[in-house]
């Protein structure tokens, strides 16, 4: 083995000088710095969406429970240099003189919050600016509806429990208000310190204590999962994950796209690994053969070519690892205005990721080439025309199957996503190959009605069928990724902002009573508000499933046993919403009104473990209602509709006593009438969500600024393929070009060959790519994405036409040289 | 059906022992005209010390005879022994740890490797048989073809008899038992193919190597002690 890897070391080094491994190595390390880059990237960008998560929760982890939180949680959290927060939530009534409103009072402590913003005016409704720290002792910070549902105004003297306190700021938003209507009765901030005086925590008191801890990304994880571990029961854990529904789909649908876009960079790279190990070989088999001559046996030369491709890994590693470092801190700097906050840095974790990327696409792209390598037969060095025996197809193309199938599970790591893939590349290489056998078989049958350039090229093409295959697919798939690129890209990320217009509603309004439903309906499109659906709102418990009783459940997850304990807000429905999609079973059809049916969202299947069939009982208003799951339904949380998690079948509960509830875009100078409105219904619970709404927009466009930089180091990973598409036929051309020159063609008839060889190869490539553009398209826009998709024309004039220029350009930049060669240096050569 | 043995006097001091015994050997391919057989049926042994020039038309057979020889190819019937051991009853690699240790070549196109140095090129036999004086023995044996001070040029560095006498300094470097030399003149001028002829042959006497040599140069076939003709795949004379 030390004899093989001097070798190995020796021939490597004087390879490398003679530009010998230049493409295989630059192929890998592009695709290494394709791959770190992203992760690196992602990383980063992945880190500062969860800082922006974390600030609905105020914190990166919250613990919730009915009693004092124990003191050693802060100390080990202090131990590991986590930032913590106190808080005391209780529900009670606040008084301004006689004026009264059930209030939900937030008690808090110095350092709230650890993330995101209180904003305070001295207003209400009006844009708030950010508080300077927590409410001093004996201060309340009443929120808007608070303050005009008791009549109150900055410098009001309020009474809570037995302790008196001073309006001293409105409460516009704080973080952790959160998307979901728990919390019905407006609220009001105040310190901790003053929650003894108020005398409102006895035996019995609804109350709950909440800790809050924030800290840098790793010590948290580990923190986390002692807190899982070490919590009392009945403490609740809440993180990011499970703080808003919205931003988790807008992280979640980001970190998809970018999963999907680094893939095709790695699969990219993997092309062009495949088609430079195939040069690298070709252009070895003299020495192997050589070797094998002067006495190396076959495991010998094998164990020579393994050490080189791992050392060549190594290198591509080191030196990918350091570009994808170095382009994506560049790529931040540079749009780091745009980003609009500080990247956390980047951790080390995408080294690993580059280098088993490296060895992965290298055993399964390169490998089986240089087990041909090893098996080149000794008479090749009498014979040049003797080359390896054909390899068994498991061994050509099983490493590779088996590296791609890998990566893509490695990177996507779910497994629809990872057979919606596998199927799409699947077809889409065969639906490639087998169209590009066609078009090279049809283009060859044309050459007999064209000029002697032309005739010369395309008779290329037809002969050198399998590899003009190859390079159509190698072609094909880089224009592919361009088209995605420069048409496509635009059009996703325009529509993905699209899904969050600005007329999106930013105002809820919960508890509509049925008596003046109509008369605030009209109230509010007085008011310029347009409503969206009005849906019914019913509150109820759930007591049983299946007739197991509530307390006896047991759930595979944790948030499960959250889910069924909490209050429920239902509601009844006939028609299915456009923001919902039923995932299994059928909506239910008018003959089935009346029916004991359910239907349930996907959140709530999930963390129950619930089946089509299962019985859900349920306390409505003392009465026991008990019905069927119909169906399970994927709700879109972000269209910022009324949704809700159990839909009755119409009939069912319809008489049952409930309010209503609906959302309106105001625009925003239009905020202040809703104080009025407050006024005139006071029983109606407002709910602004701006803020909410600009959090998940900031996620977005983050996620959309990332994804397109993620196509950048894609774009490189196409640009290699070509490169090294054209590299793959360049020795073959360079004795072809010499030949043809000692038979008297002028360099510009060679020339003009090879063009039309590479004009015609670039214009089918560029066929099929728009093809598969417009296919790849579709699908991210449809499955990934779940938005619509408009088919983009231009995809196929683009398609040809630019495939012609670019791939007859790159092949004139590669063959230039080759045709400018003497033919009597090449011909001497051999 | 021809079985001939060749008795023509030897050149190099004689020997009794046999180096290379061919028996019936035949080497027949698949063809889209049928079954082609290009070494019919061929027999004969060589001593060692001899040189043996195997020559003929364009076609004839040599080149394949000499593959069969080296065990580079395998026969369809018939056998080699190479000092001693039945190469038909070697695999691939025992062929090729045979080869290492008694087997030298020269080729028609030199067959240097052209990512390493002259030094490097003979060094390579030394270093795939193991052994540890690989740089010093190689570094002599380029002295000896008058190329001691090209050690570190690269083959595209060198002319091509310079090339041709790198190739002959690592086919004698392992002192092997036979040198087996396909055209090594062919690429070569008249005045060159004639240098690089004497030095084989001075080589040939000072290790007293056998060398087999396949060549369309007359001049060169004329001073080895043994012709061996070929007509059709068969042996003639």
């Amino acid at each position: 083995m030390s004899r093989a890897l001097a070798l190995a070391l020796r021939t490597l080094g004087r390879e490398w000088r003679s530009g010998e491994l230049g493409v295989l190595l630059l192929a890998l390390t592009i695709a290494v710095a394709a791959l770190t880059g992203v992760g690196f990237l992602v990383g980063r960008i992945g880190a500062a969406v969860d800082l922006q998560a974390s600030e609905v929760l105020a914190a990166d982890v919250r613990l919730g429970s009915p009693q004092p939180i124990s003191d050693r949680y802060f100390d080990e959290a202090m131990a590991r240099g986590i930032r913590t927060a106190r808080g005391i939530n209780l529900l009670s009534v606040v008084f301004n003189g006689e004026e009264s409103q059930l209030t939900n009072v937030r008690a808090v402590g110095e350092g709230f919050p650890l993330r995101g913003k209180v904003l305070v005016a001295n207003e209400p409704f009006v844009t708030g600016v950010e508080a300077n720290g927590i409410p001093g002792r004996g201060e309340a910070w009443p929120d808007s509806k608070l303050l005009v549902a008791i009549g109150a105004q900055v410098g009001s003297q309020i009474s809570i429990g037995s302790a008196s306190f001073r309006v001293t700021r409105v409460l516009i938003s704080r973080p952790d208000q959160g998307g979901s209507f728990a919390e019905l009765a407006p609220s009001l901030i105040m310190n901790i310190a003053d929650v003894p005086s108020t005398e409102l925590i006895q035996p019995g008191s609804r109350v709950s204590y909440v800790a809050l801890f924030a800290g840098a990304r790793d010590s948290i994880g580990d923190f986390k999962e002692w807190l899982r571990s070490s919590r009392q029961r009945g403490e609740r854990l809440l993180d990011v994950n499970q703080a808003s529904t919205q931003i988790k789909n807008a992280t979640d649908r980001a970190s998809r796209f970018l999963s999907l876009a680094s893939l095709v960079s790695v699969l990219l790279c993997s092309i062009a690994v495949a088609m430079s190990a195939r040069r690298y070989v070709q252009r070895h088999l003299d020495a192997v053969a050589l070797l094998k001559t002067l006495g190396a046996t076959r495991a010998f030369t094998l164990s020579v070519s393994i050490l080189q491709l791992l050392a060549i890994a190594i290198i591509a590693t080191l030196v990918g690892s350091a570009l994808g470092f170095l382009s994506q801190e560049w790529l931040i700097r540079a749009i780091r205005g745009l980003l609009n906050a500080e990247l956390p840095p980047a951790d080390l974790k995408p080294l690993l990721v580059g280098f088993i990327t490296a060895v992965a696409v290298l055993a399964g792209f390169a490998l089986p080439p240089l087990l041909q390598l090893s098996r080149v037969p000794t008479i090749r060095v009498l014979r040049r025309d003797v080359g390896p025996p054909s390899p068994a197809v498991m061994l050509a193309f099983g490493p590779a199957v088996f590296a791609v199938a890998f990566l893509i599970y490695w990177v996507v790591r779910e497994w629809f996503l990872f057979w919606v893939f596998t199927a799409g590349l699947v077809g889409f290489l065969a639906l490639l190959a087998i169209t590009g056998y066609g078009l090279v078989a049809l283009a060859g049958r044309l050459r007999g009605s064209v000029g002697v350039s032309w005739r010369y090229g395309v008779a290329n093409l037809s002969r050198r069928r399998a590899e003009s295959l190859v390079q159509i697919v190698a072609f094909g798939t880089g224009i592919m990724v361009l088209l995605l690129l420069g048409l496509v890209r635009n059009d996703l990320a325009n529509d993905w902002k699209l899904s969050l217009p600005t007329d999106i509603p930013n105002f809820f309004f919960i508890n509509i009573p049925n008596d003046t439903r109509d008369a605030f309906m009209s109230d509010l499109t007085a008011r310029g508000a347009q409503p969206s659906r009005v849906m019914p709102m019913i509150r109820g418990r759930l007591i049983a499933i299946n007739g197991t009783p509530n307390d006896r459940l047991r759930f595979r997850r944790e948030d499960g046993e959250e889910f069924a304990g909490r209050e429920q807000n239902l509601t009844w429905a006939d028609q299915l919403g456009p923001d919902n999609r039923v995932t299994e079973g059928q909506w239910w059809t008018p003959e089935m009104n009346g029916q004991h049916l359910v239907s349930i969202a996907t959140e709530f299947q999930e963390s129950m473990g619930l089946k089509l069939g299962d019985k859900m009982t349920f306390d409505i208003a003392g009465e026991t209602v008990e019905a069927t799951i119909a169906n399970f339904r994927k709700v879109k949380w972000d269209s910022f509709q009324p949704n809700f998690f159990i839909v009755f079948a119409p009939g069912v509960i319809d008489n049952t006593a409930g309010t209503y509830m609906t959302s309106v875009h105001f625009p925003s100078g239009e905020a202040k009438s809703l104080a009025s409105l407050a006024r005139k219904y006071p029983s109606v619970s407002i709910f602004d969500i701006q803020d909410l709404l600009d959090r998940v927009r900031s996620v977005i466009d983050k996620a959309v600024l990332a994804v397109q930089s993620v196509f950048l180091f894609t774009l490189f990973a196409g640009l290699t393929v070509m490169m090294a598409a054209v590299q793959a036929s360049r020795d073959e051309r360079r004795y072809e070009s010499a030949m043809l020159r000692t038979l008297g063609a002028s360099r510009g008839t060679v020339l003009q060959g090879v063009l039309a060889e590479f004009v015609t190869l670039g214009a089918l490539s560029g066929l099929l790519a728009s093809l598969g553009a417009s296919l790849a398209g579709y699908f991210v826009a449809t499955r990934v994405l779940e938005m619509k998709y408009g088919f983009e024309p231009n995809v196929w004039l683009v398609g040809m036409l630019g495939g012609a220029l670019l791939v007859a350009f790159s092949g004139w930049l590669a063959t230039r040289s080759v045709i400018n060669t003497p033919p009597v240096t090449t011909l001497r050569a051999g | 059906m021809s079985q001939q043995h060749a008795t023509s006097a030897q050149a190099a001091p004689a020997s009794l022992e046999v180096v290379l015994k061919v028996e019936n050997l035949t080497k027949q391919v698949s063809s889209p005209e049928g079954l082609l057989t290009i070494v019919r049926d061929v027999s004969f042994a060589i001593e060692a010390g001899e040189r043996v020039a195997i020559v003929g038309a364009s076609g004839a057979g040599k080149s394949t005879l000499l593959a069969l020889l080296a065990g580079l190819d395998t026969p369809t019937s018939g056998r080699v022994l190479l000092a001693g051991t039945d190469l038909t009853s070697l695999d691939e690699d025992g062929r090729a740890r045979l080869r290492a240790a008694r087997v030298g070549f020269v080729f028609q196109s030199f067959h240097l490797v052209p990512a390493l140095t002259a030094l490097e090129n003979v060094m390579l036999p030394l270093e795939l048989a193991g052994r540890g004086d690989a740089r010093r023995t190689a570094r002599d044996a380029l002295d000896r073809v008058g190329l001691g001070s090209r050690t570190g040029h690269y083959p595209r560095q060198l002319s091509g008899g310079e090339q041709q006498r790198v190739a002959m300094a690592r086919a004698f470097v392992t002192q092997p038992a036979v040198l087996f030399a396909d055209e090594p003149t062919g690429n070569l001028d008249t005045a060159t193919g004639g240098r690089i002829g004497d030095l084989l042959f001075d080589m040939n006497a000072n290790s007293r190597t056998t060398v087999v040599l396949v060549t369309h140069d007359n001049t060169l076939a004329a001073r080895c002690g043994r012709i061996l003709r070929m007509e059709a795949g068969g042996l003639v004379e």
